[in-house]
């Protein structure tokens, strides 16, 4: 519970952040609300050596309309996610998904960028942006790229984006009225979720993604093309674990998991279509 | 928190009122000191490594990288402080003479039996330094087999201590019968029989505030000063002195502020030994505080039994005898109290019920690799209660009768009381039926029933289930003479003075020690009532063994049944004494004064009167006393209770569950107890509250779990699921007022009746949700992983 030495900057700007990781190289991290990195620290399961502290660029703390998208600035805070206008409208989903993020104190402090950064396949908002299929913005010491969500996560708490690129910006497609449901199931309200589903349908159209079913967030693409394909939501949601490679743990074995992403499917998707 | 205050007899005067805590504005308002609050310049910091093995023996232990950390002091192995041990860390209760005792030192030398042994330790200038250093300390384990499993650790495959030859520590028996064979027989003859095997899975306490610990030697005065995050300052006082070959009038503990213990506090740890230990070595303060990790496995885990219960019973259900046999998981060594646990439990698996002399019960317990265990809310007497109620529901369903039928037929009657029961204890008073139907009434009972037929039909997602639990709590320990009996090694009494101060201020002096129970509220509001002041004139001593004494502390519910009456009985002293001077001064007999609203009238004489104020500054100044009579108006009074009180209650909860998940919700619960008198229900209703949260956990959250390994995996809080507030029903709290006859406040404590009786209420509504489709059991913590297994194998298994 007491980490080990490290060294602190702080970074003014993604510009100066970008550069910062390029001096300290290897061993260095960004610490944005801190609420992944600093428990692993408090474990020693993490032990970097520099932290560059990004919690204070506040010019990428917004959400914004972007006309057929909606931009979030990589440090906006779960509770901004939850509470902003702009996202209830057009992507709703995500502004729920937000608020069963952890409690308020969480939630006033983890980032959105954080999270998905992170890639933990237990966090709510890695899948909700998947399902959404989001595009992430990553700037690194050669500029900035996009990263469609769908090939960013790699594998247990790995991504796509390299160690001297910085998540800037997430891009999430406007839902255009699609009904969605998010279904979070775990024993105290405060946890990360045993499994959780993201889905939204509109006319033919269908997304839905998987939390802590396997190492990285899971697309469930099986469950869209069935529906494309005319599945009623019960046959649909029977395909909800056919892309999942689940692991068990104290509050799941690997039966219990699938089980629970058919059932999670099912309400998600009837929620979606109500 | 919904509360319905039920009371049906409210005593006049300052008892009975729901007078806001005293204690609370300190606490809320981070006021409060706390031992690692206390600034101590120039003190030293102690980190212990600990055992990353469940087994291992110690081939090497090396301290000398960690000299060259900066900041680092000294360290050193077991090995290197084996001679600061007078004597091993102390077990007070070797409940049989042949019982089985590992030699436990603050340290090990030779062997690590469980994840989280210490096996060195560093004292440095700052915590994180000290931290750091552990990590430089190199030590060499080779790997023996874990043992996790109570059935195996019986069979000796693998021995936890080599030396014992078992893993054994002993087999306890309390065997009642009124002839021979009477429970063979009561079986053989019986019309209805049960025969269930529960677990109680092992708990981690997880206080709010985890263990701290600052020694302070004495440039004169004494040896040592010992701070403490503990529930047992004067136990403490007299266990370090002999386990460090030091006078125990050298000896001060003081238990500051203290964030909570639910028994984890009880005991006399290491870190307690090494930092007196180092600091008399060192010659100056040394301190430690435990991290959270730390806590969930080198603090005393709680629970940890396998039962085995037979109900035998004639056609009506009646009982006619009960048999228990029981494993205990010790943990790898004995702590203070370990072995008696399950004892404590031992009279009360007839619960609430009449039952003839019809009894056996038998304890073995055994060592596994894993934390010792000890004293949790309600130590054995929630296991024992949970063990016969879930046996009742068994029962009811082979019957076929309603659950709560089936305990009224069982109640031991109101009009028996004072009863004898079958284990030769008499239990002081109680109206059970009364409790349960005050609970029924509340709950809704008929309602909930008829709900439940229509929705709880084939195919229904969501099933209804209602359970009961009816228990005695069993407290106020405890008579000396009976803790004799018990091969415990210390008394039951408690400690109070009462001291009138020269302004007419009083100084109440405790034995009991608070962590959170309100003393200072509750002791000042019985001697406000019978002194005749006001609460706000009265201070509360306590916690600093220079300051009490005398005193046993607080752990079973004690507290007010014991140290409270003893700080009635120190009052009467006082004004005894009072009284004395007061007829001297207004020329009267002692027999023609009344005491009342704090003054001496002579009967019939409302103008001849004298204020206990200013017979308090007689008393002092002394001018004028009766002849032979002492300065000062102060009484000490060491009272031993005559018997045990006996709480008791009913709890009922209704569930929905969702048979697709697993998830259980929790739709009402309703907590009727009866603690006797109420000196503030407002602190009753909030050990109630509680406790029955903490019941709740263990019905439906909290596991310490372990690998095969012997690794504890549930050592985060992300693991070990403490429900947090928004995981509670609301709970509806009433009472029954049923005074105890054996003290004169009628009291008998309320600390763990809300965990005592919990528990099976969850449990049993979650299995008569799902009596339907054939479940008999869920395991606790009733998780949905585990009510979903229930389901799927009472599916699978052949009608
Ligand atoms: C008690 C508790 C409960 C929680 N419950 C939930 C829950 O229910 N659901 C859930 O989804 N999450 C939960 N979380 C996690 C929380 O949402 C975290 O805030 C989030 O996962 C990480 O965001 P952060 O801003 O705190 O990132 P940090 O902890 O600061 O960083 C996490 C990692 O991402 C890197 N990083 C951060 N920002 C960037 C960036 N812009 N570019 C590149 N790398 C970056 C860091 O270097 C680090 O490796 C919980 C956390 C706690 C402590």
């Amino acid at each position: 519970m007491i980490p080990a030495a490290f060294d602190y900057v702080r970074a003014g700007s993604a510009e100066e952040a970008v550069s910062l990781i390029a001096e300290h190289g290897e061993d260095a991290k960004f610490l944005a609300g801190g609420h992944s990195l600093l428990p692993l620290m408090k474990l020693r399961l993490a032990q970097p050596t520099v932290l560059i502290d990004i919690g204070r660029v506040n010019d990428l703390s917004y959400v914004r309309d972007g006309g057929d998208h909606v931009a979030i600035g990589a440090l906006t805070r779960h509770m901004d996610v939850e509470t902003s206008d702009v996202l209830r409208e057009h992507a709703p989903l995500l502004a729920h998904a937000a608020s069963h993020v952890g409690d308020p104190q969480v939630r006033h402090r983890g980032t959105i960028g954080g999270s998905i950064a992170h890639a933990d396949p237990a966090s709510d908002l890695p899948a909700a942006t998947l399902a959404l299929g989001a595009t992430y913005v990553v700037q690194g010491p050669n500029g900035t790229r996009e990263i469609a969500a769908a090939d960013f996560y790699e594998g247990f708490l790995t991504t796509s984006m390299a160690a001297d690129e910085m998540l800037t910006e997430i891009r999430v497609p406007k839902m255009g009225g699609a009904g969605w449901g998010f279904q979070k199931f775990n024993r105290r309200a405060q946890d990360w979720a045993i499994v959780g589903v993201a889905a939204w349908r509109r006319n033919g159209d269908a997304g839905v993604a998987l939390v802590n079913m396997g190492s990285v967030p899971i697309l469930a693409s099986s469950v869209a093309s069935a529906l494309a394909g005319g599945a009623s939501i019960d046959d649909a949601a029977e395909q909800a674990a056919a892309e999942a490679d689940p692991q068990a743990d104290l509050n799941a074995s690997v039966e219990y998991r699938i089980h629970l992403a058919k059932v999670l499917t099912r309400r998600a998707l009837e929620a979606a279509s109500g | 928190m919904t509360t319905t205050d039920a009371t049906t007899a409210t005593a006049p005067g300052v008892i009975g009122q729901r007078l806001l805590r005293r204690e609370d504005p300190a606490l809320l308002t981070g006021e409060a000191k706390f031992t690692n609050d206390m600034h101590v310049p120039g003190a030293l910091h102690l980190a212990v490594l600990r055992s990353p093995y469940a087994h291992a023996r110690i081939t090497k232990v090396d301290v000398s990288a960690a000299l060259q950390v900066p900041g680092v002091r000294a360290a050193y192995s077991g090995a290197d402080l084996a001679d600061l041990w007078a004597a091993p860390m102390p077990c007070a209760w070797p409940v049989t003479d042949d019982m089985k005792n590992p030699p436990h030192h603050p340290l090990a030398t030779d062997k690590v039996c469980y994840v989280g042994d210490g096996v060195a330790c560093v004292l440095a200038d700052s915590d994180t330094a000290a931290h750091d250093a552990l990590e430089a300390i190199d030590v060499e384990y080779e790997a023996l087999e874990a043992v996790t499993d109570l059935e195996d650790a019986l069979s000796d495959r693998v021995l936890v201590h080599e030396d014992l030859g078992t893993n054994t520590s002993y087999t306890w028996a309390l065997k009642v019968e009124e002839s021979e064979g009477a429970v063979d027989r009561a079986f053989a003859e019986a019309a209805h029989t049960v025969s269930e095997r529960y677990v109680q899975q092992r708990l981690i306490p997880m206080a709010m505030e985890p263990r701290a610990v600052l020694s302070m030697p004495q440039p004169f005065g004494g040896d040592v000063t010992l701070y403490s995050a503990t529930q047992v300052p004067h136990i403490l006082k007299v266990m370090t002195a002999i386990t460090l070959g030091i006078g125990e009038h050298q000896v001060r503990v003081v238990a500051p502020s203290v964030g909570g213990g639910f028994g984890s506090k009880l005991n006399v740890y290491a870190e307690e030994l090494l930092c007196v230990a180092l600091s008399r070595k060192h010659g100056v303060p040394v301190r430690w505080n435990e991290t959270r990790s730390e806590n969930t496995m080198a603090t005393i885990h709680g629970r940890g039994q396998i039962q085995h219960i037979e109900l035998a019973a004639d056609d009506n259900g009646k009982l006619t005898g009960i048999r228990v046999r029981l494993i205990g998981d010790m943990g790898a060594y004995l702590q203070l109290v370990t072995p008696g646990i399950p004892l404590l439990g031992a009279f009360l698996y007839a619960g609430v019920y009449d039952l003839p002399k019809a009894y056996d019960f038998e304890c073995t317990s055994v060592f596994t690799t894993m934390t010792p265990t000890d004293a949790y809310r309600g130590a054995g007497r929630p296991e024992a209660t949970y063990a016969i109620e879930r046996a009742m529901d068994a029962l009811a369903g082979e019957v076929g009768v309603d659950p709560l039928e089936l305990r009224r037929r069982n109640f031991i009657p109101t009009e028996s009381y004072p009863y004898e029961a079958f284990s030769g204890l008499t239990y002081d008073s109680a109206n059970h039926d009364g409790a349960a139907t005050m609970a029924a009434e509340m709950l809704g009972y008929d309602e909930l029933r008829a709900r439940q037929a229509e929705q709880n039909v084939d195919g229904a997602s969501k099933r209804i289930g209602i359970g009961v639990s009816s228990y005695f709590e069993m407290c106020g320990l405890a008579p000396s003479r009976v803790l004799a009996s018990l091969n415990y090694g210390a008394g039951g009494w408690e400690a109070a003075t009462v001291r009138v101060l020269p302004t007419s201020k009083v100084q109440v002096v405790t034995g009991s020690t608070p962590h959170g129970q309100g003393h200072e509220t509750s002791w000042s509001m019985i001697a406000a009532e019978k002194l005749g002041i006001a609460p706000e004139d009265i201070d509360v001593l306590h916690s600093d063994t220079a300051v009490s004494p005398l005193g046993l502390d607080t752990y079973g519910s004690r507290s007010l049944p014991v140290g409270g009456v003893a700080v009635a009985m120190a009052c009467d002293k006082v004004i005894d004494k009072a009284k004395q001077i007061a007829a001297h001064q207004l020329e009267a007999s002692p027999d023609d004064l009344e005491f009342a609203g704090g003054a001496f009238t002579v009967k019939g004489s409302p103008d001849r009167t004298m204020p206990l104020a200013a017979i308090a500054f007689e008393a002092f100044t002394a001018h004028d006393l009766p002849d032979g009579l002492e300065p000062n108006l102060e009484a000490q009074v060491t009272y031993d209770p005559p018997n045990f009180s006996w709480p008791f209650g009913t709890h009922m909860c209704a569930v929905e569950v969702d048979v697709d998940t697993g998830e259980i919700e929790i739709l009402k619960y309703v907590a009727i107890d009866d603690c006797g008198v109420q000196v503030n229900p407002l602190i009753v209703d909030g050990q109630v509250h509680g406790g029955v949260v903490q019941g709740i956990a263990q019905a439906l959250y909290e596991e310490a779990v372990y690998d095969t390994d012997g690794n504890l995996t549930t050592s985060t809080l992300a693991e070990y699921l403490v429900p947090a507030a928004s995981d509670v029903p609301p709970i509806t709290t009433g009472h029954t007022v049923t005074p105890s006859p054996t003290n004169q406040l009628g009291v008998k404590g309320v600390g763990e009746a809300g965990t005592i009786g919990a528990a099976p209420a969850v449990i049993n509504a979650v299995v008569d949700a799902l009596s339907g489709l054939g479940v008999r059991d869920v395991p606790m913590p009733a998780s949905p992983l585990n009510v979903w297994n229930a389901i799927n194998h009472a599916q699978e298994a052949p009608k």
